[in-house]
């Protein structure tokens, strides 16, 4: 087993904090003032009902929603809106791409490339955002196969791969970019309950290994009580109750923690 | 030469001219239309369910005639048949309206594709009879999925019912290129032909398209 | 004679007058194989242009190239080859002049079939799934590396079918050119209907125009199947090539990207 790295930095400033977030879709208010900060190094992970906001959240992180109300900021820098002269302004998108080059993510549904071979979908962003050179990028993505066991890969298209490997080489894409945060999306849910464990056994080495901060939307309790520093349980937009994973999964303060967690368990 | 960008006194003049040529043009787009989604329907019967002996024919005059251009077509036909049929509109409403059969076929069995294996699965597991599948639980799917793609080539022809000038026929276009021939003068007498066409054919592309949504 | 009799009565002899007229109609195919391709192309240009600027940021580009698309498909493909031959040179100084007749069937059947294909750029760019747009987004990839890139390859194996059968209809549509003073293959055709007869001269112009569009079916289709196989759906050309000789209605219907 690799060495555990050090725990979550909780002194210094928060690597992602979020400021009186609100998120509506039309009429329908997601999140409703949220306040919540994870510290750099920290792995969270949110558990809760479905529809209870927290892929809302992630997408938020990584700019793939709008921000509706209150501030988001990713290691001190604003990143959707900032406060100026006491006004909220819109962060122009080429601001916005500085900002969340430092942050990855991996999808439920993969979205890999599919008109590139593994490789080419792992080198793309390092090249093109980065501005590695080819072979650096190259020999850089070879190391990340190998890790997550898809050396022997590179040369094909996702058609050709199964849903684990699939996901494999998405973890190895957004490792690619060297995330300081990492977004997890429920990302064995499309997956057929067999090809679980391989993902998520990949997923346990790199938290291992590595100081990244990881903010985890996971049905997998397990994996969530493995990995995480903290997990939050949502329900409706608002956080119930959080806590080390022991405390939550093992004596539960909430009668609603405790339902969703019977339910799921 | 005229020197003048516009004329009033012109689209005055022609715009009479250009109305009555328009009835002919919607004549001819109903009228092919009608026979477009009658033979359509037919062809796409065919192709499905006919044996190979009959449906590989019908399959090739099908591509042949999609595949070939409307104008020739429509030169061809009024020249061997004139000597039987007076009509020359009748003649090209024929032609437009078996030309766009060839797509309307193709629209209809894909709509019928288009109706999920499960239903004719579900159909057989309640016995329901093949006659009643067709009527109670294809049908009604099927054409759901075709209206708007039937209703975009009924426009289509609607556009392409110029086509006719080939063969003289006084619709809009033609009595437009006529009333230029006259007087020399063509600008008004195209410029508003081809207005009219957008006030007709715009809305209803955005009917079809409102249909499309409804639908989808 | 004439007839359908009169066409097999007159077969060799109408053979030999073919024969004999080669240069000239061997001219109007490749008059109307040029106005095709050409047209094409730019049909393509504009198809791309203006698909591409409905999807534009700003509200002015999309409402122009929304216009743009919505006039040149409403206003017929005639209607718009009669403007730029016979309105067009009557235009006063300085906008009048006049074209060249292929130009003015170039520019027709260009901008006529491009507004069409316009809606199958935009169409195909829209149906390119979600996730594809979000993965770009969450590797910071710019918006327009992540079109050209990532985008664009697959939407063009989803536009394929349609742009087969936009090119179809434009060739058919070249047809009406002659009637601008076009020598293309129907006007070559005609010239010969006096002596042949009806039904061989027509016979003849039709087959032509069939295996014209049967090489293009056949292009698309080899295109087509490059373009899945590199989105990795489907096999290699040199795996499928009957697939070539498909016809362009047959092809069975295609779930989204994976």
């Amino acid at each position: 087993m690799p060495e555990k790295t050090p725990g979550p930095d909780t002194a210094g400033t928060p690597h992602l904090e979020f400021r009186d977030v609100v998120k509506s879709f039309g009429d329908n208010t997601v999140l409703n003032g949220l306040d919540f900060t994870v510290a750099k190094g920290e792995r969270v992970t949110l558990i809760g009902p479905s529809g209870s906001g927290k892929t809302t959240i992630l997408r938020l992180v990584m700019t793939l929603e709008e921000l509706t109300g209150g501030y988001i900021h990713v290691g001190g820098v604003p990143l959707q809106y900032e406060e100026q002269g006491g006004k909220r302004v819109r962060i122009p998108d080429k601001r916005r791409r500085r900002t969340t080059t430092d942050i990855g993510m991996v999808f439920q549904h993969f979205n890999l490339f599919p008109n590139m071979s593994v490789l080419e979908n792992i080198v793309e962003a390092p090249i093109h955002v980065m501005g590695l050179s080819r072979s650096e990028a190259t020999a850089k993505a070879e190391g990340l196969l190998a890790k997550v066991g898809m050396e022997e890969k590179r040369d094909m298209k996702p058609s050709q791969l199964s849903g684990g490997q699939q996901q494999r080489v998405a973890i190895a894409r957004a490792l690619a970019m060297d995330p300081e945060i990492l977004l997890l999306d429920e990302v064995t849910s499309a997956l057929d309950p067999e090809l679980v464990g391989e993902v998520l056994a990949v997923l346990k080495d790199i938290a291992a290994e590595t100081d990244i901060s990881m903010l985890i939307v996971t049905h997998e309790m397990q994996f969530a009580r493995d990995v995480s520093d903290r997990v939050m349980m949502f329900d409706q937009g608002s956080v119930v109750e959080e806590g080390p994973p022991a405390q939550i999964f093992s004596e539960p303060a909430h009668q609603r923690t405790r339902d969703f967690l019977s339910a799921v368990l | 030469m005229s020197t003048s960008w516009w004329s009033w006194d012109h689209a005055a003049a022609v715009l009479p001219l250009l109305l009555d040529g328009f009835k002919v043009t919607l004549l001819a787009t109903v009228l092919g239309t009608l026979i477009a989604l009658v033979l359509g329907l037919i062809v796409a019967i065919v192709r499905r369910s006919a044996p190979r002996v009959v449906s590989a024919p019908v399959t090739g005059v099908v591509e042949f005639v999609r595949m070939t251009p409307l104008v020739v077509q429509l030169v061809f036909a009024n020249l061997v048949l004139s000597p039987y049929i007076d009509s020359t509109l009748a003649i090209g409403i024929w032609v437009l309206g078996i030309h766009y059969t060839t797509y309307m076929a193709e629209v209809y069995r894909a709509g019928i594709d288009s109706v999920p294996t499960g239903q004719w699965e579900a159909a057989t597991a309640l016995s329901l009879p093949r006659a009643r599948t067709w009527r109670a639980v294809v049908v009604p799917q099927a054409i759901r999925n075709t209206l708007p793609a039937l209703g975009n080539y009924a426009i289509s022809m609607f556009k392409e019912t110029p086509f006719f000038v080939v063969i003289y026929i006084p619709e809009m276009v033609r009595n437009a290129q006529t009333y230029g021939g006259d007087t020399f003068r063509y600008t008004e007498a195209i410029t508003l032909a081809g207005l009219i066409f957008l006030v007709a054919s715009y809305p209803t592309s955005l009917l079809i398209r409102r249909l499309e949504k409804k639908l989808a | 004679m004439d007839g359908v009799i009169g066409f097999f009565a007159d077969l060799a002899p109408n053979l030999q007058l073919l024969v004999d007229r080669s240069p000239q109609i061997l001219d109007g195919v490749r008059t109307t194989v040029l106005a095709t391709v050409v047209g094409a192309l730019l049909a393509l240009i504009i198809a791309f242009v203006f698909g591409l600027a409905q999807l534009a940021k700003v509200a002015v580009v999309r409402i122009v190239a929304r216009v743009f698309v919505e006039f040149f498909r409403g206003t017929s493909l005639v209607v718009q080859l009669f403007w730029l031959a016979f309105v067009l040179p009557q235009l006063p100084y300085p906008l009048g002049f006049r074209l060249d007749p292929l130009l003015v069937g170039v520019i027709a059947l260009g901008l006529n079939y491009g507004a069409y294909a316009a809606e199958v750029v935009r169409g195909s760019i829209n149906s390119v799934p979600k996730g594809q747009y979000e993965a770009i987004s969450a590797l910071s990839l710019s918006p327009v590396r992540g079109m050209f890139r990532v985008v664009i390859p697959q939407a063009w194996a989803l536009m394929i079918p349609s742009l087969s059968n936009l090119w179809i209809q434009l060739l058919k549509g070249s047809a009406i050119v002659s009637s601008v003073t076009l020598y293309d293959l129907f006007f070559q055709i005609e010239q010969v209907r006096d002596r042949t007869g009806t039904w061989f001269a027509y016979l003849f112009a039709l087959v032509a125009y069939f295996v014209i569009a049967w090489v293009i079916v056949v292009i698309m289709n080899a295109l087509e199947v490059r373009a899945k196989h590199s989105i990795g759906r489907g096999p290699a050309l040199s795996q499928s090539w009957r697939t070539l000789f498909r016809a362009p209605g047959s092809k069975t219907a295609e779930g989204g990207l994976a």
